[in-house]
């Protein structure tokens, strides 16, 4: 294999244009040729450089200098000046706005996970270290208080307060809970962290044993990650061998040992009393609460329950200080998140950002804007718990509290772009829908308010609603989330109130005008053929399961709109686009 | 499925995670794993060994998704209908698997190939929609490649 010394990536940001890579490429390899530097720079073209609209761009490593909008006569003075001497070319250099921040995914990518010593190598272990030997546990969690870490799973309650609560009480027995059952939809930061650096989710949880006093863990991860669990297996039989989990860590006083424990496909058991249920190998449906858990918790014991990104955090607060921690983000919202973008967008994948950020900047800077070009419609943050944000809020700054304000939440980190094709009647649908699949059944109001509510918006897709619906479906939220046993039920009307709030124009067509206006919901779509389009194949006859299209190959065809069952198979098959959808 | 087998398959298992709290959905999760679902036979012999109402064990094992009671099809298709999934189009990959196949969300095809599954989210949203058959993961699907992939996972066998 040949060692290059440099490695140079290349690709034209621009959407809607040729690709301009093919003559630059070989026009690049060819002047390396000519300074007899081919054996030495290697270039590739690649399918994202992470960056849009800047014309050709080229990012040179491992000096990580970035050019953009870079011409064929710019290739000389780029190999003499970078190639040669290294220096970088000030007029040429793009200067990242560099919003993102990686705390969370600090290894991710950059360590071998599955190598204890590659996260050794980068100061692994090294804050528990300063812990065990140097620290009280009332001092972590003065510590943690500083850092002003909260809760990652969704709800954002404050770390050290769990951890306080948990710690005041006396037992014999006390238990951390690391939360991996990751089931919203559209979210998989927590798998990335557990499969891309197990050992800070590891660290983080003997940390968070020692300040309540806890000598024995559990890892909660869904059996749908298979990876996941395998690299926690094996990062835990490492760190034992390390001297890091069991008798006497790092020998010190402190005993500690983890052990993992699979999920079984039930989104409700990533609510904390649900989990524990699930621990204790019943069927995981939520208890009341108070008594929480820090105080009365799996099998009645004192137990701290924290998320993986919440978990993978620590050690960073302790390496750097609770202080220079809380200097990222805002007022009430410390540190960074990690957000799964994902849908509509150009550059879907997980984005770490400090607290504060504006959705827009999220989404168009980072993520390139909409992977249709179309207009963005809405943002939906905090999965099936979450709402939807529309357009005209995206320079909010991200936190906590924001986005509570807005009708959603933080949760998990999901984040949903919508384009103007999307229906948010029916992302409301979608979301209601698998809540109602996913309620445990045991209390009434999210059981039965659920079904109905359901029943309500699929009535309105169908074109059979009430105006007197909207109020219905006000009401019936209203009951769920006072009446509900758990978050998931106090929660799952979320997407539907946020929906209502800021589309209820969109509801009233769908319902007054039995109308769609993104063209989504098919029962409400009309087909008819566009006559100058029409080349009179008969095709959509013959696809027609309904008899709907009457005519012949001399006379043409026309859609009989009365017997038309609305199922859109002469609009898919139509291969002269000559159908139209209204 | 011979009664000996049977009693030395479960007596390894409840002996692996005797004493350990909360135990039974780790054991059942082994069997699922080897036999594709839980057989009724194993139950009964379960509930007699760890000492638990077979109701108990029925109770969780209907309650979690991940736990099945009947024998899976050869090839498990697994379609994705996370959000990303959804709003891309994967209702009408779904529809597609149904008319090809002549089969219902969670059966199987009548001559035992292929079982359907709907789930909530495979977690590579990035490449929606996502189908997976068996553990090979099929990204950006088109509704016209359906046939293909069906295909050459059937000529396997």
């Amino acid at each position: 294999m040949a060692v290059y010394s440099k490695t140079i990536l290349l690709k034209d940001t621009n959407l809607a244009q040729e690709d301009r890579t093919r003559d630059f490429y070989t026009n690049f390899l060819q002047k390396l040729e000519e300074s007899s530097l081919s054996e030495l720079v290697q270039v590739v073209r690649v399918s994202d450089i992470g960056v849009y609209n800047k014309g050709v761009v080229i990012k040179i490593m491992p000096d990580n200098i970035m050019y953009a909008n870079l011409k064929d006569s710019d290739i000389p003075r780029i190999i003499n000046t970078t190639i040669k001497e290294g220096k970088p070319l000030d007029d040429l250099e793009l200067k990242r706005t560099g919003r993102q921040l990686r705390i969370v995914l600090r290894n991710c990518g950059m360590i071998d996970p599955e190598n204890i010593r590659d996260y050794i190598g980068v100061d692994g272990y090294l804050a528990l270290k300063k812990v065990l030997l140097e620290s009280t546990p009332e001092k972590v969690i003065e510590e943690m208080k500083k850092s002003g870490l909260r809760g990652r799973g969704g709800a954002g309650f404050p770390t050290w307060m769990k951890w306080k609560f948990a710690r005041a009480i006396a037992a014999d027995e006390k238990y951390v809970i690391c939360n991996g059952d990751e089931g919203d939809p559209g979210a998989y930061m927590d798998r990335s962290v557990l499969e891309g650096d197990p050992h800070s989710v590891i660290e983080g949880m003997i940390i968070a044993a020692f300040a309540i006093g806890a000598t024995k863990g559990y890892f909660y991860i869904r059996a749908e990650y298979p990876l996941a669990v395998e690299r926690i297996q094996k990062a835990i039989e490492d760190a034992r061998t390390c001297g890091l989990l069991g008798q006497n860590i790092l020998g010190s006083q402190f005993n500690f040992d983890v052990e993992v424990r699979l999920g079984a496909g039930a989104f409700v058991c990533g609510e904390e009393t649900a989990l524990i249920a699930s621990i204790e190998g019943k069927r995981g449906t939520p208890r009341p609460r108070p008594p929480y858990p820090s105080v009365k918790g799996l099998w009645g014991k004192p137990t701290v329950i924290n998320n993986v990104e919440t978990l993978a955090n620590i050690p960073y607060i302790f390496l750097k200080g609770g202080d220079h921690f809380a200097k990222a983000g805002t007022a009430t919202s410390k540190g960074t998140k990690v957000f799964a973008v994902t849908g509509k967008v150009r550059n879907s994948g997980l984005v770490e950002v400090p607290m504060g950020i504006t959705l827009r900047e999220i989404v168009y800077d980072i993520c390139g804007g909409t992977s249709s070009g179309k207009q963005l419609k809405a943002v939906q943050t905090g999965g099936p718990s979450g709402g939807v944000i529309p357009a005209e809020y995206l320079d909010t700054p991200v936190d906590y509290d924001n986005l509570q304000k807005l009708g959603s939440i933080m949760g998990s980190g999901g984040m949903i772009i919508m384009d103007e094709d999307d229906c948010l009647v029916d992302i409301a649908k979608f979301y209601l829908g698998f809540c109602v699949e996913e309620s445990c059944g045991k209390c009434s109001p999210c059981r039965i308010g659920g079904t109905q509510m359901l029943r309500v918006l699929e009535r309105i897709t169908e074109g059979k609603g009430r105006i007197e619906d909207l109020d219905m479906l006000r009401r019936i939220a209203f009951a769920m989330q006072k009446a509900s046993l758990c978050a998931l039920g106090q929660t799952a009307a979320n997407p539907v109130l946020s929906t209502v709030r800021y589309f209820e124009a969109e509801y009233k067509e769908h319902i007054v005008n039995k109308k769609c206006p993104s063209h989504k919901c098919s029962k409400l779509a009309s087909y008819m053929i566009i006559q100058d389009k029409c080349k009179k194949c008969g095709l959509c006859q013959k696809h027609c399961p309904a008899g709907a299209i009457p005519g012949s190959r001399e006379e043409g065809y026309t859609i009989k709109q009365d017997r038309c069952v609305k199922c859109g198979q002469c609009f898919e098959v139509c291969k002269f686009k000559a159908i139209s959808k209204e | 499925m011979e009664e000996k087998a049977v009693s030395i398959e479960i007596k390894n298992l409840v002996e692996k995670w005797k004493g350990k709290e909360g135990n039974l959905i780790m054991i059942l999760h082994e069997i699922q794993n080897h036999h594709g679902y839980v057989p009724r036979d194993i139950s009964l012999k379960l509930s007699e060994m760890l000492d638990v109402p077979l109701a108990r064990i029925y109770e969780v094992i209907t309650f979690y998704n991940y736990f099945k009671l009947s024998p899976p099809g050869k090839h498990r298709i697994s379609v994705c209908m996370g959000t990303a999934c959804y709003l891309k189009g994967a209702p009408s990959l779904i529809e597609e698997i149904k008319d090809l196949l002549d089969v219902e969300e969670g059966k199987t095809t009548k001559d035992g190939l292929f079982h359907l599954d709907v789930v909530r989210c495979l977690g590579c949203c990035g490449l929606s929609p996502v189908l997976m058959i068996d553990d090979k993961v099929y990204g950006k699907v088109k509704k016209a490649e359906i046939a293909d992939i069906l295909a050459k996972h059937g000529k396997e066998g």
